[in-house]
């Protein structure tokens, strides 16, 4: 298995020589990361040239917190805890560009799984569409446009697909309340539903950490 | 007067035949369907939302609740990604009985879909016979866990406790007398395993009469062949898998190409289809069944012999033992760190599938070396085959509908995450 990993990465490597890309093996699975405009020619090749003929999941990802944790934990020794949460106070250091679509790709041939992450920039975040090579791109690059808001160029139908009808915002955006914005009831004066601000506050029950444990470190 | 060519018709979302809350927006042509628009999200929870705001073993139980008719299988994929990350090895014997609840919940969901896809089609009858036999996989669900649905029983690192030795029993109550009672508990003297290998030398038999119920019918066969006909080409256009891609004549089963748990060690065989059409993967399920309980038999024998931990032995990872923690200064600590903090898991990401009864069920997490995911990205099959109704039904009658949606084996838990 990660002998055909490499064999495969040697051969991207020399297919996509021409463009600047990333290629690394972990966890036994491989990874390619360009950016949004090589997107479509690199999912076209690997299409017809590498028989990944199934699209198995597309997912936009937001990176904008990444390495952030609510509590400080190096400098713990000598000054204590703190016991607040203060969003964010930890912060390593994060050269990813905010956005990124990952793409999960299968071939039924070769047995063999890839993963493609493309980075999108701007805002909105914008890169091409891929349902004319793969057709069951179509509802996933609408989901990845309800929930993080990436936007495709070329799908024929970008609609909201799991959000409510007239819903603003991008759930899955790291700047995104889990509580949400609006709350919804039956309101008996006017006789139908309406939307108002949350009326909940916010609350974390788990602070998030990030520990090195040196079982992992190399 | 005006002559009206299409209309519009609103299906669901509250509707039987819609399994869930499937709104569907059928443009019609007298009764041909011309274009059909699933509406989804009525059941969204977020998931994925929630899952970055709680530690990681924290999230089990709401693997149970996606696909709500095949549980285990959902934490298997989620147990599966962590411990990948954490670069885990599970006891053999927990590895077993994950493979014998996984089957188990095979049974379930495809008892539970060829129930509600013959109610759908007009068999009324299945929807009884089916039950009858759920219930005694619900109770091997209930004697393992408490639960009869959502179960959260695997853990990472194993599964939370070994198989019970003794099978609860029913007590007389007023709605069974004492004798009633004895009867109900004649394969209920003897362990989990005993009542379990009871159910598989009698599931065959239930199989073959289920058979003989519809496989020949009349109407089930004019209500399901060549309907919903998709060639292999676009079962993979489509992104496929499971009974969807088997019964397009694929032959693409993960627990075969990609084993994972014990599944290398077991012998059982993968049906395939081949005109692709609902009549196909009907029978591609009905198979898989019989295939499952083949598997189950070959689980219990192993099982029977082979004793041992089921988790493993490590406190950063599983609680420790009731007793360490009450004695034990470490123990405690361990506790109490696990079920506050969690544990953090080293940065990476890995995408884990399994094969569950609806097709390949795929858990992809990022983790920064926080302690919680920082995303965790949930592919669901189902979502991939409601998304090829539109294909699948155009030119059909609004009847085939129902017909299409039954096939697909349509759960909306998972779909709307």
């Amino acid at each position: 298995m990660t002998k055909y990993l490499e064999t495969l990465s040697t051969e991207l490597q020399e297919r996509f020589a021409d463009i600047p890309i990333k290629i690394k093996i972990a966890y036994n699975e491989l990874t390619i990361e360009i950016s949004a405009k090589h997107s479509f020619y690199v999912c076209e090749s690997l299409h017809n040239r590498f028989d990944f003929s199934q699209l198995m999941d597309l997912c936009g990802v937001d990176y904008s917190q990444y390495k952030q944790a609510d509590w400080e934990t190096k400098t713990a020794s000598s000054t204590g805890f703190s016991r607040g949460v203060h969003e964010g106070i930890h912060q390593d250091e994060n050269d990813k560009p905010r956005y990124a679509v990952i793409y999960h790709l299968l071939s039924v041939k070769n047995n063999q799984r890839i993963r493609v992450r493309a980075f999108a920039e701007g805002e909105p975040p914008c890169i091409d569409s891929v349902t004319s090579i793969w057709n069951s791109a179509n509802w996933y690059e609408r989901e990845a446009f309800d929930m993080v808001g990436i936007l495709f160029n070329g799908h024929p139908d970008l609609r909201r697909i799991l959000t409510d009808y007239g819903f603003i915002g991008h759930p899955l955006r790291k700047d995104f309340p889990v509580s949400g914005n609006v709350e919804m009831r039956y309101d008996p004066d006017t006789k139908r539903v309406i939307y108002e601000p949350v009326s909940i506050e916010p609350r974390t029950l788990v602070p998030r950490v990030i520990r090195q444990d040196n079982r992992y470190t190399d | 007067m005006p002559e009206i060519h299409n209309y519009t018709l609103n299906f669901g979302p509250q509707h039987p035949a819609a399994h869930g809350v499937l709104r569907l927006i059928l443009e019609l042509d007298g009764e041909t369907v011309e274009r059909a628009d699933p509406h989804i999200g009525l059941l969204h929870r977020g998931t994925e939302k929630l899952a970055e705001t709680k530690p990681f073993n924290q999230t089990v139980p709401y693997m149970d609740r996606l696909d709500y008719m095949s549980m285990m299988c959902n934490e298997h994929a989620y147990v599966m990604a962590v411990e990948k990350l954490l670069d885990i090895k599970v006891p053999e014997r927990a590895e077993y009985i994950r493979v014998m609840f996984d089957e188990i919940t095979r049974i379930l969901n495809h008892l539970l879909w060829i129930a509600t896809h013959g109610l759908d089609v007009g068999a009324m009858t299945m929807f009884l016979y089916a039950f009858r036999e759920r219930e005694d996989l619900v109770d091997c669900y209930e004697a393992v866990t408490g639960a009869r649905m959502h179960a959260a029983y695997y853990r990472p690192g194993g599964v939370y406790r070994d198989l019970p030795d003794q099978m609860p029993q029913y007590e007389t109550s007023k709605w069974h007398n004492a004798d009633e009672v004895t009867k109900l508990n004649e394969n209920r003297q003897g362990s989990l395993l005993d009542f379990l290998e009871d159910f598989t030398n009698r599931f065959p038999k239930y199989v073959d009469e289920y058979e003989t119920l519809l496989t020949e019918n009349r109407i089930w066969r004019q209500r399901t062949v060549g309907i919903g006909v998709v060639s292999p080409e676009r079962a993979l256009q489509l992104g496929f898998s499971g009974p969807m891609i088997r019964g397009s004549g694929i032959e693409w089963d993960l627990r075969k190409k990609r084993p994972y748990a014990a599944y290398d060690k077991l012998d059982f065989s993968i049906p395939i289809g081949i005109n692709g059409d609902s009549y196909a993967r009907y029978l591609v399920r009905m198979e898989e069944m019989r295939q499952s309980n083949h598997i189950i038999k070959q689980c219990i024998d192993w099982l029977r012999n082979n004793p041992g931990p089921v988790m493993v032995d490590d406190y950063k990872v599983a609680p420790p033992k009731r007793s360490e923690m009450k004695d034990n200064m470490e123990g405690l600590i361990h506790h109490f760190k696990l079920f506050s903090e969690g544990y953090c898991v080293p940065e990476g990401e890995v995408y884990a599938t399994v094969e569950h009864p609806k097709g390949e069920f795929g858990i992809y997490l990022i983790s920064d070396g926080a302690n919680k995911p920082y995303r965790m990205r949930i592919r669901a099959p189902g979502f991939a085959h409601l998304a090829s109704m539109d294909e699948m039904a155009r030119g059909h009658m609004l009847a085939d509908v129902v017909s299409i949606i039954g096939s697909q084996d349509i759960v909306f838990g998972e779909i709307d995450r």
